[in-house]
Parts: structure tokens; C-alpha cells; sequence
């Protein structure tokens, strides 16, 4: 006994003295020049980008695509990004997917890594490496939440469920859409991240993308009818907790019924 | 209709014994006196009430009944309002169960003896068995309730055994290999607009229906991508059937037959998964490069390939018919590995 709480002990401290170690270093392993100018310029953009991006994608962002090493251990693996503009470099800056600790890794909208200003300047280096689209602007307000509702259900569903929670992909998973901005999700379309295909404006137009948004950003908090959400599963989850509720309660009431009968 | 006529016959057969039961008791009474009045005491008692009761309950548990049978066969098998059959067949159960109650607590003679069996005087014995005999005799109409308890119950059958239809012809399948897909079929979208080839941009997917037939016949929606025609390892008969690396497959999964809504498509191929279509439902993954050959999942067979053409206008046509047979697999619907 005395052993076992000794152990717990030890490794309560040894946890604790990672932590502050932990704290102690760079918490992420992205490297900055020593002084940053005060606004975000192309120029710091390119010594970031240098010193954290282009071991995978290239000094001059032309990719690699047969693995080398690169800098502090990583494997050098990536595809180019001349072109791809500043939506893309927005996008996975922004949703905290790059940068990634291993090329083999599953981007995953996380912890961002870089600061306000040191995004502005990699986007606008990224932008600078070749003609590519921008930013875009969607303007939700302008969509109707019914049609973002058929969109949605036609194009992105599949993947995503119905009420955007997220799910899987053999080989990936599907991340839920609450809690994403709407500029994040009108380049996500676009731009089809990962293993998500891209929609071209000839499929989702720009003001179908407009009632997506909408609808995806009403499902953070769902007009429920009443009732148990049970994270709007759907009708089979939702169907077994009528059974388990409805059952006890129908056998409840035939104790009661034959309860005279036994006395 | 039908289901109003036989409701109606059903009330007056109801009806008509409930009146000749009263007539014949009126009659004995007007023939002799001791067991007229005997018939007038018994109408009066309230086992007589409690009898009504569980008629007119399971009267209209007939009706609820009926009304199920009617719902389902007043509307289509599209637009049939669930909440109302649900309403019916409930009711209908929650009005047997009230009859059922009623007669538990008044006809059946629930009584207790509080001293032990007599095992050792048959004299006693003897009265038990008669008191047991006795106590069945609350019923005072029993053909009657028995005949209601039956009409209920077949009543209730017919609720339950209805949506049996809804599975639709049992050994007539040939419909089922029938598609809308014929060679020169033009492909449209959802909006029913021609799907130019030019249109069809690598890493994506789109889901196309045929010109002019109903997008929700089970052969009708397809899934249109277009891939770098030099990764394509197709069987050699379907050499000419992607014409610029666009290939077409339906969109029914050939396990459970949900739409197979994802495409998978690697925006960094050299380390990401390669592309290929899985179905929501239960993960089934189709390989597009090589036929819709199965890779993953409990699918049994391929997803059938549509052939494609490029007509005159750039538009995309089908070219023939399936590879196979479309939607789920079921009793023999099998076939070997492309």
C-alpha cells in the first residue's frame, strides 16, 4: 500500500517537473528572428517561412515531393505553394493545420502557432510566391438557411453529418464545424483540404456558399423542436432511449395495473 | 372504398347482436316470470356495465384499427403521414388495454381464501371446486365478448400485417436490373442542366442523373469525378469507358444501398491516402481507378461502372448500360470480382 501511494507520488512530481520544463522551453518549436518589426511585412513573411515552412514546401515554395531531411529531424515532404494564394495560406495558418510536426501527420485545427502579425506576413509571402486567389468574403447574412440546409445535404453531409458534427472517412477524420469562422469555411470549399474534394464555383456558387455558411454556422446552436438533443445523433440513438424510457414506464404501469389482482 | 364499407358492416354486425341479446332478454321476461326478472336484475348489475364497457372500448380500438388500415390505404406510399398511423395503431392498443383492465378488475372474480387447502376433506374440496367453477360465471354475455375480443383482434392483424405491402412485389425483381441508362443518354445535374465534359474538374465529385428520368429510381444518380487518365488501371473491356480520365459510377452502394456520398481526394498525394469513394453508412471504400473494385468495407461486390462518351457539344452521355447490377445485394445478387 505504502508503495503504491509512494509511486503516485513520484509520478505526480515527475509529471509536474515535466510541465514546468515544458513551460520553460519554446512551447511549439516554430523558430523567429530575434527582433520582429512592429508591422507584419512580406519580408518577415519570408525568414518565418524560411525557418518553419521550407523544409516541406521548398525555400522558394516549389514543394518536394520525394522526402529529404529537413530542418530539426523533420522529414521534408510537402507540396508546393506557388499559386495557391493567400486563401490557402489564410486557411490552414489560421485553422492552426500547418505547421505540421510530421508531414505524415493529419492536419488538425488546433493550437495556432503563430502570432496575428507573423500570419499576416507568411500569408502575404505565401500570396507574394505566385498569382493566386485571395481571401474571400462571404456574406451569410445574404443566404438563406433552408437552401444551406439542401446544399449542405447534398454536397457535404457525406462527410460531415447532417447537423455538421463531424465523423469519419476511412483513412481520416471528419472534423465537427462548430466553433469555425465563415471565412474559414468559404476557403475550405474552395480549397478542399486534406482528403476533402474542392467545390468550384460552377458547383457551389458563390451565393450557395453564402446559404452553407449560414447553415453551418446556425448548427453551433441548433433550433431543436424540444426534447432530448442527444447530440442531434439522429432518429436510431434517439429511438433506443424512447425504448429504454418507454419500457420501464410500460412496465411500471402493468405492476400497477395487476396490482390488485395479487394483494 | 373499401376499408369504409367494412367498418360499416362490422358496427351493425356489432350492433345487432348487442339489440337481439336485449330482445331476447326482454322476451324471456315477458315468457316467464321467475327468469324475467331474473334478466332484468342481471341488465342492471355491474357486471352488465362493466360488459358494455369493454365493448365500447374494444369497439373503438376497432376503429383506430380500421383507421391504420385506412390511412395506409388513403395515401401513396410517399406521402403517408407517419404520425397519424402511429396515432391509430397507439390508440387502438391503449383501447384494448383499457378494456383488458376493466375486465381484470370487474369480471374477473378475483377472491381469496384465506384458510388453507382442505387436502384431507374431499367434502371441502368439493365446495372450492364449485366456488371456482362459479366464479367464471361473472360473464353474462361471453359469446358476445368473445366475438368483440376477436373482431379486436383481427382487427389489429390486419393494422399490423398492412405495411407488409410497403415491400412491394415479392418475386417480381426485374425492375430492380432495369436502369434509366441507355447508350446516348445524357447526363444532367441535380437542377436537371447538361453536364458538360469540360465542366468535371479533377479533385471533385459530382453527382449527375440521366436526362429526363426519375432521379429517384434506385439506377438513376451516378457519381461523375475525372482523374489523371495515366493512373487509371480499368479492366481492358472498359478501356474506351473514361474518355479524358472522367468516369462515372452509380451511387448506390452495393452493400446496404446508401449513397455513397464521400469522395476521398488527396491534396498531397505523395503521403495521403488515395482517392476513393466511401460510403457514409458503413465505410464500404470503392476503388475509382480500377473499376470500383472494394478496398475496405463489408460491400460484396464492386460499384458498377457507368460508360461514358463525349458527344459533339462536349457533353457528357452514357455510353451503355451498368457494368452491373445496381443498389444493395441481396438473395443471389453476387458477382465475381472484376
Amino acid at each position: 500500500m505504502r508503495r503504491v501511494s509512494l509511486v503516485v507520488v513520484a509520478v505526480a512530481v515527475a509529471s509536474l517537473g515535466g510541465a514546468r520544463i515544458a513551460a520553460a522551453q519554446l512551447p511549439n518549436g516554430i523558430v523567429r528572428p530575434t527582433t520582429e518589426p512592429a508591422a507584419p511585412s512580406t519580408q518577415l513573411g519570408a525568414e518565418l517561412f524560411a525557418a518553419n515552412c521550407a523544409s516541406c514546401h521548398g525555400i522558394d515554395g516549389s514543394g518536394i515531393s520525394s522526402p529529404r531531411p529537413g530542418a530539426s529531424d523533420i522529414e521534408g515532404l510537402g507540396p508546393a505553394l506557388r499559386g495557391v494564394g493567400a486563401r490557402a495560406a489564410d486557411f490552414y495558418l489560421r485553422t492552426g493545420y500547418m505547421p505540421l510536426s510530421s508531414p505524415h501527420k493529419e492536419p488538425s485545427s488546433g493550437r495556432v502557432l503563430f502570432s496575428e502579425k507573423e500570419i499576416e506576413s507568411l500569408i502575404a509571402f505565401v500570396a507574394a510566391l505566385g498569382k493566386g486567389p485571395g481571401i474571400p468574403h462571404p456574406d451569410p447574412a445574404a443566404g438563406s438557411i433552408a437552401q444551406g440546409l439542401n446544399a449542405f445535404t447534398l454536397h457535404c453531409a457525406g462527410c460531415h453529418q447532417a447537423l455538421a458534427r463531424g465523423g469519419f472517412v476511412t483513412g481520416a477524420r471528419v472534423p465537427p464545424l462548430q466553433g469555425v469562422t465563415a471565412t474559414e469555411i468559404a476557403e475550405a470549399v474552395r480549397i478542399g483540404p486534406y482528403l476533402m474534394p474542392r467545390f468550384s464555383t460552377s458547383q457551389i456558387s458563390n451565393a450557395e456558399l453564402n446559404s452553407i455558411i449560414r447553415y453551418v454556422l446556425s448548427t453551433a446552436h441548433p433550433d431543436n423542436a424540444g426534447g432530448w438533443g442527444i447530440g442531434n445523433l439522429g432518429p436510431i440513438p434517439e429511438g433506443l432511449v424512447t425504448w429504454g424510457i418507454a419500457a420501464p414506464l410500460l412496465i411500471i404501469g402493468t405492476l400497477l395495473v395487476s396490482r390488485r389482482a395479487r394483494r | 372504398m373499401r376499408p369504409r364499407q367494412w367498418l360499416l358492416a362490422l358496427g351493425t354486425l356489432l350492433a345487432g347482436r348487442v339489440l337481439r341479446r336485449r330482445g331476447g332478454a326482454s322476451g324471456d321476461a315477458g315468457a316467464g316470470g321467475a327468469t324475467g326478472s331474473d334478466g332484468e336484475q342481471v341488465s342492471g348489475t355491474p357486471e352488465r356495465r362493466a360488459e358494455n364497457v369493454v365493448l365500447v372500448l374494444l369497439g373503438i380500438a376497432i376503429l383506430f384499427a380500421a383507421g391504420f388500415v385506412a390511412t395506409y390505404a388513403a395515401f401513396s406510399a410517399r406521402h403517408i403521414p407517419n404520425e397519424l398511423l402511429g396515432i391509430c395503431l397507439g390508440m387502438a392498443l391503449v383501447f384494448i388495454g383499457g378494456a383488458l383492465t376493466v375486465v381484470a378488475k370487474y369480471l374477473v372474480v378475483n377472491e381469496e381464501i384465506e384458510e388453507d387447502y382442505p387436502s384431507e376433506h374431499p367434502e371441502d374440496q368439493r365446495e372450492i371446486a364449485q366456488m371456482v367453477r362459479e366464479s367464471g360465471g361473472r360473464f353474462t354475455r361471453k359469446r358476445l365478448l368473445i366475438a368483440a375480443g376477436t373482431a379486436t383482434g383481427a382487427a389489429l392483424g390486419a393494422a399490423a400485417i398492412t405495411p407488409v405491402l410497403s415491400l412491394g412485389p415479392i418475386w417480381y425483381t426485374q425492375p430492380l436490373d432495369r436502369t434509366p441508362w441507355r447508350r446516348g443518354v445524357r447526363l444532367v445535374d441535380v437542377d436537371g442542366r447538361p453536364l458538360a465534359a469540360s465542366a468535371i474538374e479533377q479533385e471533385s465529385f459530382y453527382t449527375a442523373f440521366p436526362e429526363g428520368a426519375d432521379p429517384e429510381n434506385i439506377g438513376s444518380p451516378i457519381i461523375v469525378i475525372r482523374v489523371d487518365p495515366a493512373n487509371l488501371r480499368l479492366p481492358r473491356a472498359r478501356a474506351t469507358w473514361a474518355p479524358q480520365g472522367i468516369l462515372a459510377y452509380s451511387k448506390i452502394c452495393t452493400h446496404a444501398g446508401c449513397a455513397v456520398a464521400l469522395y476521398r481526394k488527396p491534396t498531397f498525394p505523395v503521403v495521403e491516402p488515395e482517392p476513393e469513394f466511401v460510403c457514409p453508412c458503413h465505410y464500404s471504400t470503392f476503388d475509382p481507378f480500377t473499376g470500383g473494385t472494394v478496398t475496405y468495407g463489408p460491400a460484396g461486390r464492386p460499384l458498377p461502372q457507368l460508360p461514358l462518351m463525349i458527344d459533339a457539344s462536349g457533353d457528357l452521355r452514357a455510353a451503355g448500360n451498368f457494368s452491373g447490377r445496381v443498389g444493395p445485394s441481396w438473395w443471389n445478387v453476387r458477382e465475381p470480382p472484376v
